[in-house]
């Protein structure tokens, strides 16, 4: 019997068991100034726009001369794919009415420096590819991708995950909606380079899925180089189990989801693979699945059933499908809340653009929308038998055809187990269907590019300025005598680098550096200072002043503060705020006056009123002077109050 | 360079030779950057000899720096061979007859996955097996013409083309469709405007300005629009129909002696200048924008005239320009110039002695204007009288293309400068107009309000 098991419920060796195994695809936008093959500014996403270009997507032949599946579904679909265009961010190049530019080099390195940390074999040759997308997300109808390395792999547990790839490519429009026959996309994201990193199938537990993609998260990071926040980084996940299928859910945002989604990914698998048993059982295939179709809009032409008799005021059919001997197996539970009529409602929703839910009904519903007596009749239209069940659709001529067709098409993929498909992730853990799988055949190459030779001194060159993996980080900043929760900020900080060199080239205390750099910079961005666009070079600069005693630690927040709103140099800020520091003389005289403010503070424990004064002290000098100097030279002050006093 | 090792030489096509493997051979590649498997894929011909380009099993093609190989294995061989599916295509004696004629660009394909060449699909069972929907319209027949990129098209192909045509209108086809490469598909379209004249039946050129192996290519609509127009509609000229919006919306019919194409890369590139398009045309509808087209007639006349005298040329005037250029065209035997003339239709003072002396020479001289919109008019100052009086005509406000190949036409018929110079102005197929209407020409200037809050409100 199929079982539902929440996430949780399993130890690893249970997956083992399954034969649980997953990989990733992991898409992780770069720092560059412009985009991937033009010379469009890369990064800022907008909500408003200037223009409306409308195309439709044709599947072109293939090799076969047969259409590819996801470019025939997609066909079906018959949608219209309105894109949205911002003057600031989009060019003729992105809506595919000019050729591409150069390749961007910045953006290669990038990639490059990142398949060598993956530990990628370099490729001699760029070949730009297109790879076919029909669901309107790149206008040309394909994206550019290439591929720097092969055969890479990272570090994990006592064993290594192997790459399968490294690629470079331009990202995919957002899209906005997606309603009816209409969909919408914004055309700002489109073309901004961004990496692409492919796992074998290595990972064998929903745990080691999230873990590997928080490693391989860390190592983008670590080259301080790559976009962060919602949707920068973006992953696809493949699941499969013994006997199953590889099934890619698409566009995972936020790593935390993966454990539960690919849980429920193989529970739906296992639990495809005891339905696909049954039908064998019954003796039903795909390709001796029996069905029968009926106009039943006359029958149901007095329903209570709302949707339906919206329907019949619009003038749409209603259409019945007969499925013979499928008793109990529509309603097969695949996960939480979901059964087999579920995959095939979303099969109606998407190819056949019947998104208003419910699309259809069905006659083993628990708490049927129908009558019996309207049942009856629909079967009698049908003219089913015992062990057959009816599902019933709506729309209007065309699209009722094609969800008619799509209904019978998916039962009957039940016979063979798990569709190929890519699905749609969403936040409880379940998924949804998206599309089918794509072919292999979806890749060829890209005319209208010339190979990119990588020459050996190149990759030379960017070995010789490669960060520290997150692996080596995280060994060398123990030794460092970090705390772990400093080295876990540290090591996907973009400015780690720059705290290694700091650590290198100047005489200051790593934690220091590491606080100044992680957390106290952390702690101001929360506040509201764009500390994030200061650059690297004039924070090195007031670490290397720091050193020199042009200040006191204690006026790190502040300089920071003014560096990064007025946008001065340290040098400057320092000034502005008034802290050269101050030599002995002057420490010593405004130590004497708050004492001498103070005498009348008569506390029992002079302990207490030196760290009192203290406080007032540091408060009042503002970093001017460090808290060593302070506290020596009021602790002779008090010292020598305390022996004029007696 | 055999076929084997197809597009490889030098110290590539060395290396495969040495190790005993060949274009499809499956193979494991060790080098000093670590082992690559795929298949040898054929190499570009103007690609360099340091590398051998391999399809990876993820599909992806990369090469392999031949200097850092160290070892090449066949593990297998797997040859490719491309073939169009062909379907028959559907006949319906209720529906008209096209004639489908190609010249050479490829307004439908078929893509080679592995190398990225695109296959012509051509004849009707290899189109009904790409564009459907044409069956929908027609019973439709093709011939290949020509295999020539647009820009290698001349008076031997136009001339080819123009009696072909003769030929199918004779034997009472309903409409014809050409397909053509874009870049001088308003060069053929002029001069077949003048040489097929009084067409029963419309001839409309078509093709693509993004290849048909994309999805988003706009060939099949545009063949879809330019056959229903060969079929349905009324307007017995010569055309073009090409995208209107770069969004997929409609195709405009312009008029083969007033289009011309204005952007590099833009779908919509196809403009008539100075006037307005004959019609629009999508597959629902034909909706003519003017009336003063020729009709579809149910006879089988036809004028076809091939008269072509090739030594004409077109000289487009720049600052500076000095007498030589005009010179050397009168030494090797030029017998008509096109001048594509500043402003009102100017060139500069030290070109007249060369003007004179070719007018001396008996050679025509035409005046036309490369802001392309707008007339001839030589009298508003003195260099224009000038220049008239050194034999220069005005042609009016022909397009200088068209006015080229108008040129080369006339000329083929005689030798009479007086006559040559009556044809070149009596219109014959709307290349003069008599008055350029107000919204004949329109480049709308974009980042003014008005007309952003005219381009977000349409689909572009």
């Amino acid at each position: 019997m199929p079982r539902i098991v929440d996430y949780g419920e399993l130890k690893e060796r249970d997956y083992l068991e399954i034969g649980f195994r997953s990989g990733l695809e992991i898409h992780q936008q770069i720092t560059t100034e412009k985009k991937l093959f033009c010379r469009c500014p890369a990064g800022d996403y907008y909500e408003d726009y200037h223009a409306e270009v409308l195309r439709h997507m044709r599947p072109t032949l293939s090799e076969l001369g047969e259409y590819d599946g996801t470019a025939l579904m997609e066909f079906k679909t018959r949608k219209e794919i309105v894109y949205q265009l911002h003057r600031a961010n989009v060019c003729t190049y992105e809506m595919d009415d000019t050729p591409p530019f150069e390749l961007n080099q910045e953006a290669l390195d990038i990639a490059l420096e990142v398949a060598l940390l993956l530990n990628c074999n370099i490729v001699g040759e760029l070949h730009i590819s297109r790879k076919q997308y029909l669901d309107g997300s790149i206008p040309a109808g394909f994206q550019r991708t290439t591929i720097l390395g092969t055969d890479g792999w990272v570090p994990y547990k006592e064993r290594k995950i192997n790459i399968r790839q490294l690629g470079l490519e331009e990202d995919a429009c957002r899209q906005v909606s997606d309603r009816g026959h209409r969909r919408v996309y914004k055309t700002d994201r489109l073309s901004i380079p961004l990496i692409e990193t492919v796992t074998y199938p290595d990972m064998r537990a929903p745990r080691e899925v999230a873990e590997v993609a928080e490693l391989l998260r860390e190592l983008a990071r670590s080259t301080g180089k790559v976009r962060t926040g919602i949707g920068r980084a973006r992953q696809d996940v493949n699941v499969s189990v013994e006997g199953g299928t590889r099934v890619e859910i698409k566009g995972v945002h936020r790593i935390p989801y993966i454990p539960r989604l690919t849980h429920f990914e193989a529970l739906r698998q296992w639990n495809l693979l005891e339905l696909r048993d049954e039908m064998r059982k019954r003796g039903v295939t795909k390709e001796t699945i029996k069905s029968a179709v009926a106009d039943v809009a006359a029958t149901l032409k007095s329903t209570c059933f709302q949707p339906i008799r919206q329907a019949l005021d619009r003038g749409w059919r209603v259409m019945a499908v007969g499925l013979a001997e499928f008793k109990g197996l529509l309603t097969f539970p695949l996960q939480p809340a979901r059964d087999l009529a579920s995959e095939i409602s979303d099969r109606v929703r998407v190819i056949a653009c019947l998104d208003e839910l419910p699309n259809i009904i069905h006659s083993e519903m628990k708490d049927s929308p129908l009558s019996s007596s309207e049942w009856r009749e629909v079967s009698a239209a049908l003219g089913l038998r015992k062990n057959d069940v009816s599902v019933i659709v709506w729309g209007d001529p065309r699209d009722s055809e094609t969800a008619v067709g799509e209904i019978i098409i998916r039962a009957g993929e039940a016979a063979d187990g798990i569709p190929n498909e890519t699905r749609q992730a969403f936040p409880s853990g379940i998924n949804g269907f998206e599309r089918i799988l794509p072919g292999p055949d979806r890749m060829y190459p890209d005319t209208d590019m010339p190979p990119v030779p990588l020459a050996g001194e190149r990759i030379e060159r960017v070995k010789g300025r490669l960060p520290l993996t997150p692996w080596e980080r995280r060994e060398r900043y123990r030794k460092l005598g970090l705390s772990r929760e400093i080295i876990k900020d540290l090591v996907i900080n973009h400015r780690a680098g720059l705290f290694e060199k700091a650590v290198e080239s100047l005489p200051i205390k790593p934690s220091l550096a590491a606080v100044v750099l992680s957390q106290m910079m952390k702690h101001l961005q929360r506040k509201g200072f764009p500390v994030s666009r200061l650059k690297d070079d004039f924070l090195f600069d007031l670490l290397r002043l720091y050193v020199r005693g042009e200040f006191a630690r204690e006026a790190f927040p502040d300089i920071l503060k003014t560096m990064s709103v007025d946008g001065k140099k340290p040098q400057e800020a320092i000034h502005e705020l008034g802290l050269s520091p101050l030599d002995e003389e002057d420490v010593g005289e405004i130590v004497t006056g708050v004492v001498s403010v103070y005498r009348s503070l008569q506390p029992r424990d002079p302990d207490k009123k030196f760290r009192h004064l203290m406080g007032v002290l540091m408060a009042s000098l503002r970093g001017r002077a460090s808290g060593e100097k302070v506290a020596s030279v009021l602790g002779k002050a008090m010292a020598g109050k305390e022996k004029g006093q007696s | 360079m055999s076929d084997m090792h197809k597009g490889y030489r030098g110290e590539a096509l060395s290396l495969l030779k040495e190790h005993g493997v060949r274009v499809w051979s499956d193979v494991e590649v060790q080098t000093t950057r670590g082992a690559f498997k795929g298949i040898i894929l054929p190499r570009s011909e103007t690609a360099d000899d340091r590398h051998i380009v391999l399809k990876l099993r993820n599909g992806y093609n990369v090469g392999i720096t031949v200097p850092t190989i160290t070892s090449i294995r066949e593990i297998g061989y797997k040859e490719a061979h491309y073939k169009i599916p062909e379907k028959e295509f559907p006949y319906d004696p209720e529906k008209p007859r096209v004639k489908l004629f190609g010249t050479g660009g490829t307004i439908a394909s078929r893509l080679d996955y592995r190398t990225g060449a695109v296959i012509p699909a051509f004849t009707p069972g290899e189109l009904y097996g790409s564009v459907p929907e044409l069956a929908d319209i027609c019973n439709l027949e093709t011939e290949k013409l020509y295999g020539v990129f647009s820009e290698n098209m001349g008076p031997e192909q136009w001339i080819g083309t123009a009696k072909a045509i003769g030929r199918e209108i004779e034997k009472g086809v309903q409409g014809i469709v050409i397909g053509h490469g874009t870049d001088t598909m308003h060069h053929t379209a002029a001069i077949l405007s003048f040489m097929v004249q009084d067409s029963p039946v419309p001839i409309v050129m078509v093709g693509s300005q993004r290849s048909s192996d994309r999805p988003s290519s706009d060939a099949a609509l545009n063949l879809i629009n330019a056959t229903k127009t060969a079929a349905e509609s009324d307007i017995a000229e010569v055309m073009i129909c090409m995208f209107g919006p770069t969004s997929d919306q409609y195709d405009l019919l312009h008029r083969g002696t007033r289009v011309r194409k204005m952007h590099s890369s833009y779908r919509s590139t196809f403009r008539t200048i100075g006037d307005i398009p004959i019609a629009m045309v999508s597959r629902d509808w034909i909706i003519p924008l003017r009336d003063d087209y020729k009709r579809r007639r149910s006879d089988r006349n036809v004028n076809i005239n091939t008269a072509f005298e090739e030594k004409v040329s077109i000289v487009y005037y720049y600052p500076n320009m000095k007498p030589d250029i005009i010179d050397s065209l009168v030494d090797n035997g030029y017998r008509g110039i096109i001048i594509a003339g500043t402003g009102l239709g100017h060139v500069n003072k030290p070109l007249y002695p060369a003007l004179r002396r070719a007018a001396e020479k008996g050679i025509a001289v035409f005046m036309t204007v490369q802001t392309l919109w707008g007339y001839v008019q030589m009298y508003v100052y003195d260099t224009g009288r000038d220049i008239m009086e050194l034999g220069a005509v005005p042609a009016s406000n022909m397009l200088p293309e068209v006015a080229y190949v108008k040129l080369g036409w006339a000329l083929g018929q005689t030798a009479d400068l007086e006559k040559v110079k009556e044809i070149m102005l009596t219109p014959v197929a709307g290349e003069i107009t008599e008055r350029e209407p107000h919204n004949g020409y329109l480049i709308y200037q974009g980042g003014i309000p008005e007309v952003e809050r005219f381009v977000s409100s349409y689909w572009k």
